[in-house]
């Protein structure tokens, strides 16, 4: 042990404690997340056109989904990514009045997101148990649903964070990371949007 | 951070915060509570192993069953249920839980030089869902529902036509379980691999373990979404009537398959890539030198994890889905050889120019050459079209991926055991007995599934539950059936070396094998923070490397448990994050979530119902407790966000 003595030291005590961006352990578990999630989006849609490739007649006895509800949440999904950027970029500053008011903003955009998904799902114009182009879609729909109930709540959770006094150090940044979290959402929503309205159109 | 002058060694008093620090619970609920990597990895261990040994007993008697012609031990149900529970407890509760999840969990952030594991309690959560997942497949089997289509479930015959009542969906659930299980730790371990290593331990200085676990967990992450993707349909066709695989209404049961093996490819190599890892790590210990063709080997993992969703694509879009259940193993191994070859050629130069010393690990090493090549073997033959139709389905094929099975998982599992049993438990193992546990084995082993070979050329069918006498495979069946005497006596023979060793063995010290790594630079077991004094690393082999004033970390916090995060490529100090400390709530979501997937198998609803004490299991989870230090300590130095 006594060699140990004169050893010299790498003094790391002077380093800070909160890390925002890419260098922040949960930033990386939160981009393995998506990546998990990224990949059953990928096969559900891919299990979507090769069901598509089965069959001569998609939709089969149907009509493609109602367009009108899908570009509206489509566009609605879109708008939110406001709120979610503003709340990445007050997170930092650690001032609760504006992440609050950033986050309320993006718990009403989910809201509303979900309320027009309701009348997405009522116009889908299939069932899932009619056949396996309604299974396809409603796997697709349904999963994107779960991401979305997801981030609602998680925003919601967060929200209340924030009006306690532990928004702070850590804190802060899930903050910015589930902002992160919503661009996930809405990109999935306009991929998924394009297969399930695009491809019983256009393919 | 400069490095500043020598400074004194830890006080008494400093090691005695740490442990408080990084105490961890004790008593019933204590159990539950715990988050550590070296506790939760011995919990994947211990688990798995007892599912080798249940999976080991469904062989036994399978194998008595088949010892002689008609032979009236079991019925086709039965045996048809513990052929399928065999193979998927097999490769879905034992050879990833351990060989990825036990290994890993415990060593990874012994390898990094670190304190935790980066998201302890995900990791915990992890493994309760895994074990209620191993007990869901296991109850089924015990009230007559166990799972009867194969370990690969294909559809229709698992589909809601062919196998009505409940025994598909157990199989569909355990899947899910299992694999959300593998995929919380593959994050953990991910993280831990890319953010939590020693200040020193560059990429380029990582041991080739730790480029295993990171290939897997790559791999995991991609390919496990796959096969829940897939389950969930098989489910959801037999509970809520979608039609994925209903030929009637434009459903495809291609679409199963093709899924399905974008999950079974990779997976493979996920339970052979760490046996191959056990075995880089274990040969330059054992020949004393450092490892020759570091980064062929390194270049050999990665390139592994790619070919693993190569062959998939392979076989999707040049062959064609028939051939792809047949020869499945082998165009498997078949792919592996190169990097496998270029492997082999590096541990055997290894051994060439070092100072062998044929310790116990080092004697499944060899064996694990022996079976592996065989197996290797076996399957070139597979390969060759007139030797595949002979012998398709047959006994052959059986042999056959039992070879590369074994070889690649339990002959590496055991080296990796009695290699660093002496660091979990702080003891050695006895010499005496481990060679008579390996020699019974090895020589079992062979005895069993080299005479398959003969069986299969001779026209024996897999998964058929008898045979007649005329067909003369009397002999050859107690032949094999033999073997699986002299295999179980090994095991016992473990078993009472394991237990003796925890009892009575010699103290192992810190480092009983002179082993180069990082998880030999502390005490055996190690404490509950790892390190007292957190390494820097200087070379491929840490201890052999570091000069003789290697330099330490120092300035972590000791009063709560702290980690530092470091760069992911050259790993320059970044931050200090605080590790999750003990907490209930991984094993009441756990508890939540089992909840809700078991009860879907009965009811769809049960998924909507189940939800809501998930999110309130979660919500506790997740609540911030207290002011966090990192605040405290902010306060203290008055930066903008303490308002
Ligand atoms: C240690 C002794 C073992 C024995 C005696 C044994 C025996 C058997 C037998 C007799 C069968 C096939 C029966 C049939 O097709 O009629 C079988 C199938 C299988 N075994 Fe093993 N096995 C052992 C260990 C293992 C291990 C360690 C693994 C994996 C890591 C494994 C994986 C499988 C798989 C995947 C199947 C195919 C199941 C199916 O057809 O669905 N076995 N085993």
């Amino acid at each position: 042990m006594d060699a140990l003595r004169e050893r010299p030291v790498l003094d790391v005590s002077g380093l800070p404690t909160v890390a925002f961006g890419r260098s922040n352990t949960t930033w990386l578990a939160n981009v393995f997340y998506m990546m998990i999630e990224g990949t059953m989006f990928a096969l559900l849609i891919a299990s979507y056109f090769y069901l598509r490739t089965r069959t001569s007649n998609w939709p089969p006895a149907n009509l493609p989904p109602t367009l009108s509800w899908g570009v509206i949440n489509g566009i609605v999904f879109l708008v939110s990514l406001v709120p979610a950027r503003y709340a990445q970029k007050v997170a930092p500053t650690g001032d609760r009045a504006k992440i609050r008011f950033a986050l309320m903003g993006l718990a009403a955009f989910a809201v509303l997101n979900m309320v027009l998904r309701g009348f997405e799902l009522a116009n889908l114009n299939c069932r899932w148990y009619e056949s396996a182009y309604g299974s396809a879609v409603w796997s697709i729909m349904g999963l994107h649903c779960g991401h979305l109930i997801t981030e609602f709540v998680e925003t919601v959770v967060i929200l209340a964070v924030a009006f306690t006094d532990k928004m702070e150090g850590t804190r802060l940044v899930d903050v910015a990371i589930n902002s992160d979290y919503w661009y996930f959402v809405v990109a999935s929503a306009l991929v998924s949007d394009f297969v399930v309205y695009g491809a019983a159109r256009f393919l | 951070m400069a490095l500043s002058e020598p400074i004194v060694i830890p006080q008494a008093s400093d090691l005695e915060r740490l442990a408080r620090a990084w105490a961890q619970p004790r008593g019933f609920w204590g159990w539950f509570m715990n988050v550590h990597h070296t506790a939760i990895g011995v919990r994947f261990m211990v688990t798995s192993f007892i599912f080798l040994l249940l999976g080991g007993i469904l062989a036994a008697l399978m194998r008595w069953q088949l010892a002689r012609p008609e032979h009236g031990v079991l019925g086709p149900d039965l045996y048809n249920q513990i052929f399928t529970i065999h193979g998927s407890t097999m490769i879905f509760l034992f050879a990833v839980p351990m060989m990825f999840q036990g290994f890993g969990v415990y060593l990874v952030p012994l390898l990094c030089g670190t304190r935790n594991i980066a998201f302890p309690r995900l990791n915990a959560f992890s493994y309760y869902i895994y074990v209620v997942g191993g007990l869901l497949l296991w109850v089924g089997l015990l009230v007559k529902t166990g799972a009867d289509a194969g370990w690969f479930s294909y559809v229709p015959l698992s589909g809601p036509e062919f196998t009505p009542g409940k025994r598909s969906d157990f199989w569909a659930q355990m899947i899910t379980f299992t694999e959300v299980s593998a995929l919380g730790v593959a994050i953990s371990i991910a993280a831990t691999i890319l953010r939590h290593r020693a200040p020193g331990m560059t990429l380029n200085r990582m041991p080739v373990i730790l480029w295993e676990k990171l290939t897997v967990a790559i791999m995991v992450i991609f390919a496990m979404p796959a096969v829940m993707v897939v389950s969930s349909m098989l489910l959801m066709d037999r509970t809520i009537n979608t039609q994925f695989f209903n030929p009637a209404v434009g459903g495809d049961v291609l679409l199963y398959q093709h899924l399905f093996w974008f999950f079974g490819h990779p997976e493979v190599y996920i339970i052979f890539l760490p046996g191959t890892a056990i075995i880089s790590t274990l040969v330059p210990v054992f020949s004393r030198r450092h490892i020759y063709g570091y980064i062929p080997i390194v270049c050999s993992v990665v390139a592994t994890g790619f070919l693993g969703f190569g062959v998939w694509v392979h076989h999707m879009f040049a062959t064609g889905l028939p051939q792809i259940s047949e020869s499945f193993f082998t165009a498997a191994s078949l792919m592996i050889v190169i990097p496998t070859a270029t492997q082999f050629f590096c541990w055997i130069a290894t051994i060439w120019h070092g100072r062998l010393q044929l310790r116990l690990p080092m004697l499944w090493v060899f064996g694990f050459f022996f079976v592996f090549l065989i197996g290797g073997l076996s399957g070139v033959m597979l390969a060759s079209v007139p030797v595949d139709w002979q012998v398709h389905d047959s006994f052959f094929v059986v042999a056959h991926f039992h070879y590369v099975l074994i070889g690649g998982a339990l002959f590496p599992m055991f080296a990796g055991l009695y290699h660093w049993i002496p660091k979990i438990t702080g003891r050695m193992m006895n010499e005496g007995l481990g060679k008579v546990h390996f020699w019974l084995f090895f020589i079992g082993f062979n005895m069993t599934f080299f005479t398959m070979h003969f069986l299969g050329l001779r026209g024996m069918p897999r998964r058929v539950y008898t045979y007649t006498p005329e067909m003369h495979w009397g002999a050859l069946n107690t032949l094999a059936t033999t073997g699986v005497g002299f295999m179980a006596a090994g095991i016992i023979v473990f078993l009472v070396n394991f237990f003796d060793n925890k009892a009575s063995g010699r103290l192992a010290g810190p480092n009983p094998w002179s082993g180069g790594s990082l998880e030999w630079a502390t005490a055996s077991p190690p404490p509950p923070y790892n390190f007292a004094e957190l390494p820097t690393v200087n070379g491929r082999e840490a201890l052999w490397d570091a000069e003789p004033n290697q330099p330490i970390v120092r300035g972590l916090r000791e009063d709560i448990p702290e980690v530092l995060v470091t760069h992911s490529l050259d790993s320059d100090p970044e931050y200090r994050e605080e590790s999750p400390g003990p907490s209930i709530w991984p094993f009441l979501t756990s508890i939540a979530v089992s909840i809700a997937f078991i009860w879907s198998i009965f009811s769809p609803w049960g998924i909507a119902y189940g939800a809501i004490p998930v999110v309130i299991t979660l919500i506790a989870w997740l609540w911030p407790r207290g002011h966090s230090p990192a605040r405290r300590e902010l306060e203290r130095r008055e930066e903008p966000w303490t308002r």
